[in-house]
């Protein structure tokens, strides 16, 4: 049985014994999608823990069997993109948040080095990593939810249009057209770079 | 040639789409706990100063779950998992619960302290909300709170259910005392340190015992005609020389003074 029906189904037998089951199980992903949306550490954490309390408080108020019919990933995506929004609005109108002395206090979920690699290989690693990220936040906020449900969170773009309320073919060409936006950034840093090597 | 974002759709290269999954991040490691306390299905406690030394309190997002003399921590997450069916995690007691708590023993009623009463009865409920409403310095008997809730005969079920009061000093059990005007008991290590806490709100209990043992269970003032419970607000400042004191609210009655609005002695307590 898919781990989500499962816990669907243990969510409409026992709302409060399931939950926390649901928030090992999710809260990865709901906070990834919040960091790589939002680019502050402390406004994902914000959002995903909001989206998390949401979908409880919502649950409390749900028919068993509106529960057992639930598409899990997809109904938590929604809520954290929505979380994510509400957060960006209330950033942008309070302004930019002071710079924090690490800006990324994120690690990867694969954390072990392969062997042999030392500090300098995994300073490497976290640097690039960094760029990506950076990359993906320039990109326009409709291009970024979909190539960071697709690519990001490793959703179906079914799944995907779902979550986003677009036709599959639109979300398709957005992350078609977020792919090539981040290329292009890459092609661009490879010139400056071998620019800079040059000069 | 440069590359444009609409005459070709590129798919993700396996290196770029290896690249944007590894942009994926576990939560932080405090995500899972303040999620589950934010519903009220896990609690977080720490220690506050109170006027009976360190005493222990137990919150999540509902509100305040519990509040019991500090001891052993072990020993508290054992009980508070078997009174509540919930694991307690220890934790810093956030400023704005402290001083809130700290205000509401200080005689500040403005302040609003949520508390997360799942699980007892609606009955008790009402006592510990009745309780809630008698300022700092003040004490009514079980037979007050019994009558204000509308069931005057369950004045011996109001005792039990202060006695099972889970947020001493933030719902003063302390300030209810037996009908016989006696201090009584105290679900937050006993007589004894209801009389230091009561003490520490200005009141003498050895005097209002005293009194209560001379028959003088309420405070007529000769000049306004009206009777009050003994520590009053609105009796302090009577003067001596008119100070009445009555047995009963019917002898009182008797000698033409009506009860006082404010504090509302009752005939079943009386």
């Amino acid at each position: 049985m898919d781990a989500d029906v499962r816990l669907t189904t243990d969510l409409a037998d026992d709302l409060d014994r399931a939950f926390d089951a649901l928030v090992v199980a999710h809260q990865d992903r709901l906070y990834t999608i919040a960091l790589r949306m939002l680019g502050d550490a402390g406004d994902a954490e914000e959002a995903a823990q909001d989206a998390l309390v949401r979908a409880y408080r919502a649950l409390a108020t749900y028919e068993s069997a509106r529960i057992r019919e639930l598409k899990l990933r997809g109904w938590l995506t929604t809520i954290v993109l929505n979380r994510c929004r509400s957060v960006a609005a209330r950033r942008a109108s309070r302004g930019p948040k002071p710079l924090s002395i690490d800006a990324d206090q994120t690690r990867p979920i694969e954390a072990a080095a392969p062997e042999g690699a030392g500090p300098s290989a995994s300073a490497e690693r976290h640097a690039a990593r960094e760029r990506w990220a950076t990359r993906l936040k320039a990109l326009p906020a409709s291009y970024r939810t979909a190539v960071v449900l697709r690519h990001v969170d490793g959703m179906s773009y079914p799944e995907a249009a779902a979550v986003l309320g677009r036709p599959e073919g639109t979300v398709k060409a957005q992350v078609h057209r977020g792919i090539a936006l981040l290329r292009t950034m890459l092609e661009a840093e490879g010139r400056r770079e071998l620019e800079e090597m040059t000069a | 040639m440069t590359t444009t974002t609409t005459s070709k759709t590129p798919e993700a290269t396996d290196r770029e789409a290896a690249a944007l999954a590894g942009l994926a991040v576990p939560a932080p490691p405090t995500l899972r706990a303040s999620v589950l306390v934010e519903v009220g299905l896990l609690d977080r406690y720490g220690r506050i100063d109170s006027p009976l030394g360190p005493v222990v309190v137990a919150w999540n997002g509902l509100g305040v779950v519990s509040v019991d003399i500090a001891g052993d921590d072990g020993a508290f997450e054992a009980s508070h998992l078997a009174s509540t069916g919930r694991r307690a995690i220890p934790s810093e007691v956030p400023s704005r619960l402290a001083n809130a708590i700290a205000r509401r023993l200080d005689g500040d009623r403005r302040v609003r302290i949520r508390l997360d009463l799942r699980g007892h009865s609606p009955f008790e409920q009402d006592v510990w909300r009745k309780a809630l409403e008698i300022p700092r310095g003040e004490v009514r008997p079980y037979g007050w709170i019994a009558a204000e809730i509308g069931r005057p005969k369950a004045v011996r079920a109001v005792g039990t259910a202060l006695g099972h009061n889970p947020v001493p000093l933030v719902v003063p059990c302390h300030r209810v005392v037996r009908s016989d005007g006696s201090i009584g008991q105290y679900s937050l290590g006993g007589p004894k340190n209801k009389r230091t806490i009561l003490g520490a709100e200005g009141l003498d209990p050895d005097a209002m015992e005293d009194a209560a043992k001379r028959g003088e269970r309420l405070v007529g003032c000769a000049s306004t005609r009206i009777v009050c419970w003994p520590t009053c607000r609105t009796g302090r400042h009577m003067l001596e020389r008119n100070r009445r004191p009555f047995r009963s609210l019917a002898e009182a009655g008797a000698a033409g003074y009506r009860p006082c609005k404010v504090c509302r002695p009752v005939a079943a307590a009386a």
